[in-house]
């Protein structure tokens, strides 16, 4: 089985490592990676921004990238579902790009998604054995696409004790321009999600965005929580177990 | 009611500064509810009825001429004085000669949002007339000066303490006065408000074409006594209220309790099909239902933003929104606010008027996810942001850098330089010198690239 990842433009900006991590466990899960070098950001600040020309465009560029790709596989939620939800919306009124776009939407998964629901895979190893785990849901993850059990069952199946956290399914603030737009609000927000935060080992997500944004806000506060990537927890659980 | 909306920045910015327990009160309440909106959705296939609800609605906006003449003629065979207001002002006319014909010195009102938009007690007050709002908590708001600030709690953003003062300074109950008391205190007010008022006036939640029959929804008891005291009852009906039939109202009183606080259903329901007949021994003499537009059917004629008609105003929305709990509701600077706000406001008031209120999200999902009919709330905000550049409202250093952006990541070859750059000058982004980076690191620290990009890593084969 082939995979392209696409590793976003956060992804292969700020977290490098956890990109790579999502390509160690891809191989070890026999799954051959590639890595369409003309991939640049799928167009989700410009989408949710308004900027429905801009979109557009980076739209095309991300569908010519991936236009032979068995399936696309992303370490992040919500360009997952930039790609998913709103490319076909984008490209409604073109009717061979509209195919395209819903083609590409259904081969097209987030890291933890595609371990679960296409290799049928949940039980990664057991390497997380004993670490209390805070698990955030990314918003578009959780609801564009509907994942809510398949990052814990493997989180959970890796040893891992998931924290409860009132929380833990609340928007963080992030929303990309919202949180620059709207500051106030949006650290509001992240407080909300941090003041109910119990102190696990390890806070982590499939959305990039959103750590950058909850890490930021912690360490701007003076608090100390661990936090990390969704692909490099796995690989942890994979190759510490 | 004056449209603030344009300085929701600002008025979010102090109401999170200045008054920190509007955040505090506000969250605890709308978690409160929303917590009880999922018991009760739990208790039915809410998808299967939220579904259906979305058909009906749909059904009806997409007949409204059809229900509206229905409607009217079944009204006014009960003897309904039914009344068209195109505009705001058509309405207030309308309670105006009703004033003026009986005489009225006091009204007694149900809650009603649309009265807030029609802006009806400033008019009224206008004529002299006294106006008493009859729900508790629009009674401490209208003690306090304030509008609404919820579509369901309007109170919602205050606390005990804060209404004890109130309470205290206007009516005379003592500072230390247990909720029982406050109640008490309010009710042998409004008692006195309810025998001596010659006219009620209320909103309807719904109203049935079939039957031309008024549905309201209360907890208190109030929006009866309104309706059926004084001698002449108004009832303020947006256009988009209707319902086909009795046996649709049945499922929608249902679902909109469920949705709003999380009850079955409503602990009063009013049917109200006219005025006393003879063998009745209570009830007003005169009914009217003013049926309101301003606005509403140019909103249904526009093909992208024309769902939001479809609201039940239950707020459930509101309660399940994160950004509005961090500020509540005046925020956003009109009667109607958080996500149903956000996308209604633009619609009623036009797009300038409004602006930024389509930003004012984070794009979470959480208020389509709860609306009992299934309004993309997401996606309407989406809509309303792409009209706003594409009329040139966005400011054009973000207009400008985001063009810069696409013609980046369109460029495969210039973004890798644009990677490279950001490892060769990473005090580009240690040094806050542009503004969107500047934006990011007020609150937030510690924004460094990895040390290579995985670009790099994969092409040195290190992965
Ligand atoms: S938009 Fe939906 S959830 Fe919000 S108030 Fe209207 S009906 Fe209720």
């Amino acid at each position: 089985m082939r995979v392209a990842l696409f590793v976003t433009c956060l992804g292969d900006q700020f977290f490098a490592e956890a990109a790579a991590d999502a390509v160690r466990l891809l191989r070890a899960l026999g799954v051959e990676v590639d890595f369409p070098r003309d991939q640049t950001c799928c167009g989700q600040p410009a989408y949710n921004a308004g900027y429905r020309r801009e979109a557009l465009q980076m739209a095309r560029h991300t569908l010519r990238v991936f236009e032979h790709a068995e399936y696309v596989v992303l370490p992040s939620g919500s360009c997952t579902a930039t790609l998913r939800a709103f490319y076909p919306e984008l490209l409604r009124e073109d009717a061979s790009a509209y195919r395209a776009a819903t083609d590409l939407a259904q081969r097209t998964y987030e890291l933890s998604e595609f371990i679960v629901r296409v290799l049928g895979v949940t039980e990664l190893g057991k390497g997380l054995e004993g670490r209390r785990v805070a698990y955030h849901h990314g918003c578009h993850a959780l609801r564009e696409l509907g994942l809510r059990e398949e990052p814990l069952t493997l989180l959970r199946n890796a040893g891992a004790e998931l924290v409860d956290w009132e929380a833990a399914e609340e928007c963080c603030g992030f929303g990309g321009l919202f949180s620059v737009k709207l500051p106030e609000v949006s650290l509001a927000m992240a407080d909300r999600k941090l003041d109910t935060l119990p102190a696990p080992d390890l806070l982590t997500s499939a959305d990039g965005g959103c750590l950058l944004h909850l890490a930021g806000r912690l360490e701007h506060r003076g608090r100390s929580v661990p936090v990390q990537p969704l692909a490099s927890v796995l690989w942890e659980a994979h190759r510490g177990g | 009611m004056e449209v603030k909306s344009q300085q929701y920045p600002e008025l979010a910015r102090k109401i999170l500064r200045q008054t920190p327990q509007v955040r505090e009160a506000v969250t605890r309440a709308a978690l409160h509810f929303d917590h009880n909106r999922q018991t009760a959705y739990a208790e039915i296939d809410a998808a299967f009825w939220r579904q259906w609800a979305e058909a009906v609605k749909n059904h009806v906006l997409t007949h409204l001429d059809h229900y509206l003449e229905l409607a009217e003629q079944r009204l006014a065979a009960r003897g309904v004085r039914v009344h068209w207001a195109e505009t705001a002002e058509d309405a207030r006319r309308v309670l105006r000669e009703l004033v003026r014909a009986h005489g009225v010195k006091r009204a007694v009102k149900a809650k009603s949002m649309l009265s807030e938009e029609l802006g009806v007690n400033p008019a009224l007050e206008a004529l002299g007339v006294e106006v008493f709002e009859t729900d508790l908590g629009e009674y401490i708001i209208q003690l306090a000066g304030e509008p609404p600030s919820h579509i369901v709690g309007p109170a919602i953003h205050r606390n005990l303490e804060e209404i004890r003062r109130l309470f205290h300074e206007r009516l005379g109950t003592p500072l230390d006065a247990e909720p029982d008391a406050l109640a008490r205190e309010a009710r042998r007010v409004l008692r006195e408000a309810f025998l001596s008022a010659e006219m009620g006036v209320s909103g309807a939640n719904f109203l049935v074409a079939e039957t031309g029959t008024i549905a309201l929804i209360e907890n208190e008891g109030n929006i009866r006594l309104t309706t059926s005291l004084p001698k002449v009852h108004v009832a303020l009906v947006g256009i988009e209220k209707l319902l086909p039939s009795l046996a649709d109202l049945a499922v929608f009183l249902q679902l909109t309790a469920r949705a709003a606080t999380g009850q079955r259903i409503g602990t009063f329901v009013s049917l109200i099909q006219g005025p006393r007949t003879e063998a009745e021994p209570d009830g007003p003499e005169e009914v009217h239902v003013v049926l309101v537009d301003n606005g509403r059917s140019a909103l249904l004629a526009d093909p992208e933003a024309w769902e939001v008609l479809r609201c039940v105003r239950c707020g459930a929305c509101l309660n399940a929104c994160p950004v509005y709990r961090q500020t509540g509701g005046h925020a956003y600077g009109w009667v109607y606010s958080g996500p149903i706000g956000a996308v209604l406001d633009p619609g009623l008031l036009g797009l300038e008027a409004t602006l930024p209120l389509p930003f004012a999200s984070s794009l979470c999902g959480a208020c389509f996810e709860v609306c009992p009919v299934r309004i993309p709330i997401p996606k309407l905000l989406v809509t309303w942001r792409q009209r706003a550049v594409a009329a040139g409202l966005a400011s054009r250093p973000e207009a400008g850098a985001v063009r810069a952006y696409a013609e980046v990541m369109t460029r495969p070859e210039l973004y890798r330089l644009f990677s490279k750059a950001l490892r060769v000058f990473p005090g580009a982004l240690e040094h806050p010198v542009l503004p969107v980076v500047r934006a990011w690191r007020a609150g937030r620290s510690g924004l460094k690239p990895s040390p290579k990009s995985f670009r790099e890593l994969w092409e040195e084969g290190a992965v």
